[in-house]
């Protein structure tokens, strides 16, 4: 019996390139692992946004009115109602001049319980230190 | 020897991403270790059979061929994402799996060391 935990860096902007959703999907996905695993054995995942990473946390966004696609809003927010753990990067989000409540911290209208962190890079750090594996997106 | 897996979304005409990937996975197995390559978003074009090779770009279906018949080298494509881009499994090339992304990270689980290569 084991745990593999996974941390997903995601660095880049939403909806200019695939990588930041592909980020969420994967991480979504841990949820299914278990298929393909022994009993007992788990993975579990991290997702960290880092640097324009952050931007895909900002609320309101038109995804669908303008691009016909779910946004990485609803990623984010599906993400905490499966209880990933998130955290969003405070000095990244402080150079962009974004306010918390700007951000996706909760997924509470959709009935999650769980809370994006903001917490300085040094936590984030801690975090890519105690993983196993650490995907850069 | 141990087991590395590699996870690509870059596209295969476009970027070397994905060749630094295919070249990757047959340096590892040639030294002894298995490796798990994962393609989704626009790598899963990688896994599209009857690719033509040209000479103006790189050609990476005769590598993977070679992988496959090593027996160390497993490739999957993310099924949905190669779904979305049209392509079903009568076009997928010999050798190919097709899961959705819990594959992938369960390959991370058992692997040595994972590597993520591209996103654009």
């Amino acid at each position: 019996m084991a745990t593999k935990r996974l941390g997903f860096i995601v660095r880049s902007l939403p909806y200019k390139t695939e990588a930041s959703r592909l980020a969420m999907t994967h991480a979504i996905a841990s949820q299914t692992v278990e298929i393909y695993l022994e009993d007992g054995d788990m993975v579990e995942p991290v997702v960290c946004f880092i640097g324009d990473g952050v931007l895909n946390c900002l609320k309101s966004q038109q995804a669908m009115k303008h691009y016909g696609i779910t946004s990485l809003e609803q990623h984010v927010k599906n993400g905490l109602l499966l209880d990933l753990k998130i955290m969003i990067c405070k000095e990244d989000i402080e150079k962009l001049g974004i306010k918390e409540d700007s951000l996706i911290m909760d997924a509470e209208d959709i009935g999650g319980e769980t809370k994006a962190q903001i917490v300085p890079y040094s936590e984030i750090q801690k975090e890519m230190d105690s993983v196993d594996h650490l995907l850069f997106c | 020897m141990g087991k590395l897996t590699i996870g690509c979304f870059a596209s295969l005409v476009g970027s070397v991403s994905l060749d630094f990937a295919v070249k990757l996975s047959d340096a590892a197995v040639k030294k002894g270790h298995k490796v798990d390559l994962w393609v989704s978003g626009n790598a899963t074009m990688l896994s599209k059979k009857g690719q033509k090779a040209f000479k103006d770009y790189s050609h990476l279906a005769k590598t993977l061929t070679e992988l496959f018949a090593t027996g160390n080298f497993q490739a999957t494509a993310c099924e949905a994402c190669a779904e979305a881009r049209g392509y079903h499994k009568d076009d997928t090339m010999e050798g190919w799996k097709r899961h959705s992304m819990d594959w992938y990270l369960a390959s991370c689980f058992s692997a040595d060391r994972v590597l993520h290569i591209g996103g654009d």
